[in-house]
Order: C-alpha cells, then sequence, then structure tokens
C-alpha cells in the first residue's frame, strides 16, 4: 500500500515537471519578456542589463530550475497585462471554477449513476427508450449550444433563473462560496447543468454498460436464488460491482470537465479560470497561460491519485494482493 | 458498378436505417448547399456593397412582415441569413475537412511508423499521443492559437487566422488515427500477406502504404467521420469563443456568437437559425459515423 502510494507519488512529479517544462518553454521562447516588460524608450544598455539582473542570459538548465522552485514556492510571476501577481488573479479565479465543476460532476452522478442502473435494468421500457433517445443528442449537440438553449428556456421565457455571471457569493476567509445563498445557488444551477450534461451521458451508458453485464455474472444470478430482496440485490449487490470503471471514467473525464468549463465559463461569463485563460489568450498573456497550464495538471494529477486510492477502498481484492 | 453498389453489404443495412437515410440526405444538402453558395443565393455575406440596411432585422417569411426575399430573415447589418449560414457552412466545412485531412496524414503516418517499426519508436511516438491525449482538444487548439499570436506579428496573425485555426484543430486530432492504425498494423503485420512482402525485400514504405494500409481502411474511414464532426465542432466552439474567425467572415461559429448577441431581443432567428443549421451537420454525420461503425464491426450486426 505505501509502495503503490509511493509508486504514484514519483510518477505524479515527473507528469508535473513535464508540464513546468512546457509552461517554461512557452515563457522563454514566445514573445520576449524584456521587451514585455520595456517600452520604447529604453535604451539597449538597460535591456541588456534587465535580461542579466532577471537571469535571462544563464544556461538554460539553470533557467529551468530557478523556474522550478519557483513555481514550488508559490511564486508565479507578474501578468504582462494587469502587473498583478499571477497567483493572486488565479486563487482569486479558483474557487470559482471549482465548485462549478464539482456541482457539475455531482449533478452528472446524481442523475447519471440511477438512470443508468434504471435503463439496464428494463432496456425495453418506454421510458428507457426515451432516455437513451434524449442522451444520443445530448452527446451530440455542442455544449455552448446546450448553454444558449438553457439560458433561451430558463432565463428569457421562463424567467426562472439569471443568465450570466456569479452572484449572491460570500467570502469565508480567502474563498468565495456560491454555496451559502439562495442567489449564489440560482446563479449556479443553469452554468452547472450545461456543463455536467456531457459527463452525466457519459456515466449513465457506462453504467448502463456495466450493469447489464453484471447481471448476468453467475453471483448475481446466486444471489437470486438466495431469495434476496430485488432492491438489494440490484444497489447493494450489482452496483457496488460497476463502481470500478466508473469511477476511472470519472478521473480521467476530469480534464474534459475542465476544458468545457472554458467554454460554460464564456457562455455564461461566469468568473472563472476558464474565462481568466481566454482573455489570456486574447492578449499573449504567457505567465498567466503557462501558470494555469501548471494548475490545470496539478489538479489532473491530484484527482487521478485520489482515483488510484479509491480503488484500494472499493476492490477489497486489491488490498489482499496487496498483503501477500 | 452502381448495381454492385447497390447489392453490396453496406448498402443493405444501409437501406434498413431510416436515421442513417435521412442523416446522408441532410449531409449532402448542405455540402451541396456549401458548395454552391455563390451560385445559390444572389448576396454575398462578405460582400458589404451586396446587402442594404434598410433590409435590417427582417424576420422569415412566415412571421409578420417577413418577405419571401429573404426566407430566413435578416440580421442587424441587412444579411440574408440564407446566404450567411451558407457561406459559413462553407468555410466551417472547408476548414473541418482540411483539419481532418491534416490529422489523417500525420496521425497514419505516424501510427504505420510506431506499428511497423515497434520499439523505442513506437514508445516515443506513443509517449507524446498519452500526453496529447491527456490534454482535451479545446485546450490544445487554445493553446496552439495562443503560441501563434506570441510567436507571429498581429497583422500576419490575422491573416493567417484561418491557417492557424487549422492546423490547431489538425494537431489537436491526429492522436486518434495515429492510435487506430498503430493498433491495425500489428494485427496485420504477423498476416502471411504482410510476411511474404517483406521476405521478397519489397521496401518498407511500399509494405507500408502498398500492403497493409488499402486493408486498415475501414476503422479509418469510422474515425475519419467522426472526426469531421468533432472538427467542425472545434471550429464552431473557438469562433464562438471569439478565439476562431473575425466577423468579416464568418463562419457558423462566428455567426452563433453574433447572434448571442440577440438572446435578449425578439430577434430569434438571428441566433437559432446557424445554431440549429450547426446541430443539424454534426448529428447527421455522427449518425452516418455510427452507422459506418457498425457496417465495419460484422460482430454487432
Amino acid at each position: 500500500m505505501v509502495y503503490l502510494i509511493f509508486k504514484r507519488l514519483v510518477q505524479s512529479a515527473f507528469v508535473m515537471l513535464a508540464v513546468a517544462f512546457l509552461a517554461f518553454s512557452l515563457f522563454r521562447f514566445v514573445g520576449d519578456p524584456v521587451s514585455q516588460m520595456t517600452g520604447v524608450e529604453t535604451s539597449t544598455a538597460d535591456r541588456e542589463r534587465l535580461r542579466d539582473e532577471l537571469g535571462l542570459n544563464d544556461a538554460f538548465a539553470v533557467q529551468f530550475y530557478r523556474f522550478s522552485t519557483d513555481l514550488l514556492r508559490g511564486d508565479f510571476g507578474y501578468s504582462y497585462r494587469t502587473r498583478e501577481p499571477v497567483g493572486e488573479m488565479i486563487a482569486k479565479r479558483l474557487p470559482a471554477t471549482l465548485e462549478l465543476g464539482t456541482f457539475a460532476l455531482i449533478i452528472s452522478l446524481m442523475i447519471g449513476i440511477p438512470a443508468g442502473v434504471y435503463t439496464a435494468l428494463r432496456p425495453n421500457g418506454v421510458a428507457s427508450q426515451a432516455i437513451l433517445l434524449t442522451t444520443l443528442i445530448g452527446v451530440s449537440i455542442p455544449t455552448f449550444v446546450i448553454g444558449i438553449m438553457l439560458i433561451f428556456l430558463f432565463g428569457v421565457q421562463l424567467g426562472w433563473l439569471p443568465t450570466f455571471g456569479r452572484s449572491g457569493t460570500v467570502q469565508v476567509g480567502g474563498w468565495t462560496t456560491s454555496f451559502l445563498t439562495i442567489d449564489g445557488w440560482r446563479s449556479l444551477i443553469l452554468p452547472a447543468l450545461t456543463l455536467g450534461v456531457y459527463q452525466l451521458t457519459l456515466t449513465m451508458r457506462l453504467v448502463r454498460a456495466q450493469m447489464m453485464e453484471v447481471m448476468k455474472t453467475d453471483y448475481i444470478r446466486f444471489a437470486m436464488a438466495r431469495g434476496i430482496p430485488t432492491r438489494s440485490l440490484h444497489y447493494k449487490h450489482a452496483l457496488a460491482n460497476t463502481m470500478v470503471p466508473v469511477i476511472t471514467i470519472i478521473g480521467l473525464q476530469f480534464g474534459g470537465v475542465i476544458a468545457f468549463s472554458i467554454v460554460t465559463e464564456s457562455v455564461f461569463q461566469w468568473p472563472g479560470m476558464g474565462l481568466l485563460f481566454l482573455e489570456s489568450i486574447r492578449f499573449v498573456d504567457i505567465p498567466v497561460m503557462g501558470v494555469y497550464l501548471v494548475v490545470i495538471a496539478f489538479f489532473f494529477v491530484l484527482v487521478n491519485l485520489i482515483v488510484d486510492l479509491l480503488y484500494v477502498a472499493i476492490d477489497p481484492r486489491l488490498r489482499v494482493k496487496e498483503a501477500a | 458498378m452502381l448495381y454492385k453498389l447497390w447489392d453490396s453489404d453496406g448498402f443493405w443495412l444501409f437501406r434498413r436505417r431510416p436515421a442513417a437515410i435521412i442523416a446522408a440526405l441532410t449531409a449532402i444538402a448542405i455540402l451541396f448547399g456549401a458548395i454552391f453558395a455563390p451560385w445559390l443565393v444572389d448576396t454575398n455575406p462578405y460582400d458589404l456593397a451586396s446587402f442594404s440596411l434598410m433590409d435590417g432585422l427582417l424576420p422569415p417569411m412566415w412571421e409578420e412582415y417577413g418577405t419571401s426575399r429573404f426566407p430566413l430573415g435578416t440580421d442587424d447589418q441587412g444579411r440574408d441569413m440564407v446566404a450567411a449560414i451558407l457561406y459559413g457552412a462553407r468555410l466551417s466545412m472547408l476548414i473541418g475537412i482540411v483539419a481532418m485531412a491534416i490529422a489523417l496524414v500525420l496521425g497514419v503516418s505516424l501510427g504505420l511508423i510506431a506499428g511497423y517499426y515497434g520499439g523505442r519508436l513506437d514508445a516515443i511516438i506513443m509517449r507524446v499521443a498519452d500526453v496529447q491525449l491527456a490534454l482535451p482538444a479545446i485546450l490544445t487548439a487554445l493553446l496552439i492559437d495562443g503560441i501563434a499570436r506570441g510567436v507571429l506579428p498581429t497583422a500576419v496573425h490575422q491573416e493567417m487566422r484561418v491557417i492557424v485555426l487549422t492546423t490547431a484543430i489538425a494537431l489537436s486530432l491526429w492522436v486518434n488515427f495515429a492510435r487506430t492504425a498503430r493498433a491495425s498494423v500489428f494485427v496485420e503485420k504477423n498476416k502471411e500477406y504482410v510476411q511474404a512482402a517483406m521476405i521478397m525485400g519489397q521496401h518498407p514504405l511500399r509494405v507500408m502504404l502498398w500492403h497493409i494500409l488499402p486493408n486498415i481502411m475501414g476503422p479509418l474511414l469510422v474515425i475519419m467521420t467522426v472526426d469531421l464532426a468533432s472538427a467542425i465542432l472545434l471550429e464552431a466552439t473557438l469562433s464562438f469563443l471569439g478565439i476562431g474567425l473575425p466577423a468579416d467572415s464568418p463562419s457558423l461559429g462566428t455567426l452563433i456568437r453574433i447572434g448571442m448577441g440577440f438572446l435578449l431581443s425578439g430577434e430569434w432567428w438571428i441566433l437559432w437559425v446557424p445554431t440549429m443549421f450547426l446541430v443539424a451537420l454534426v448529428v447527421s454525420i455522427n449518425i452516418l459515423g455510427d452507422f459506418l461503425r457498425d457496417v465495419f464491426n460484422p460482430r454487432l450486426r
């Protein structure tokens, strides 16, 4: 168990190093940091001096080492555009994206898993067919169109929910949250639903396929023969065994949630990291782009690490193998 | 020849699938409209002189004040919506097809090389593919566009937008082709006809392109359709985000972006006409992809 965690940590460190290298290459080779910092009236000698002071004339490896250690210490540099520290800019936007992503994931699991179980148990029912057809359409419609449709229906036609922005936030320590006011929840629903639709269909199809597979196995037949109540049979014995692949996919899909959050945040003008990233691309704000990449990679690695540990918690067989 | 096609297995399946028939007809109609747009409509949405502000914000012909001159209405500039979506589809499909073709050539070449030679070369190519796969396509395309903005002077970047956009989309889609080609090559490599060709001392390039490639076309064709839909969607998404094409040469994504400004007003058609057009295009290509997958996978029949 300890060995497994150690192995995973080493692998994660390598991934982070690779991403840091990518971000560093962005800094070094896209645009010139010195010309970004100075104006037209700066003399060549001054530029050269600044270049020396910033250490841009040092060896490549030395520069990369300095860059990585700065990242580890939490020093992310300054934005070309706003001159603010990038760390603060990201920290300010982080809660919005994380809350949006988490809530979207919760929606997709809360609807996706029961719907998957239902359609697997009654594959020929009218409701199942309707659900399957809806998901087929849901997969084919682009995220931003789903967002527009939801805005149109619930925001414009019915007027139930706000159509853009993140209102009703409360500051708790350094974290701004939407979870504490009704207004906050109201503005969270549409973006989270938009972001969650794709994950929902994916979860549902996967749970359905797994359930149909598991229901055919011997131990389920045996459990039926023992006269275990249907509800307990379906949800305790069968569903538990579909969870390993479902959790894997959720881990892998985390990158997708982050990427689509860029689109969702743009549609709803949600002030998260995705919107910040889009602005940084538009203004070629390299430091923000680089740090965004590093932060996203960090969460990606973290989620996958948690998923690996969850395997052991969910599947007792893995624990036995480790002990042996 | 035609009779042979009509009598083939694939066509037999096709005739029994109403969804596939409708999808094929829709896709062909849109492709036809996109190619022949300049001859089908008399206004050009890129040419300011061909439309007039006086015709601005006219609703579709079946609504009050609509005219048959503009069957689907006009936008605030007086552009005919039919002309806008046809020219938009022209650009969207051009970018989609070219990006898909680049991804195909790049991905299949790398996949063939990785599968044929194996060993260290295979390991390197596949590690790069893994990294690429971990990054979602939208993120990759956005990054490439951002880098292009940083490297190229602004004026040059503006001029090369279509090229940058196409490259960005192509580079985020090659992995699918590479992985499929590699997996198929692993299967084919050990078959007798390939072994025979190798023993006869034929050049590896000839073995790969002449002997192996034709035999793995089936799965590649499926990915081509699915990736064409992805490429069109990616272009639309990027243009919608304001990273893709500017408002003076609108693709379908740009048109939807412009239409978003009218979401809260009564002019619904400026948003919904291009949106529904895009959805129809992507859904029909996806249904065709699904159909092709079944054709090439006899086990599923």
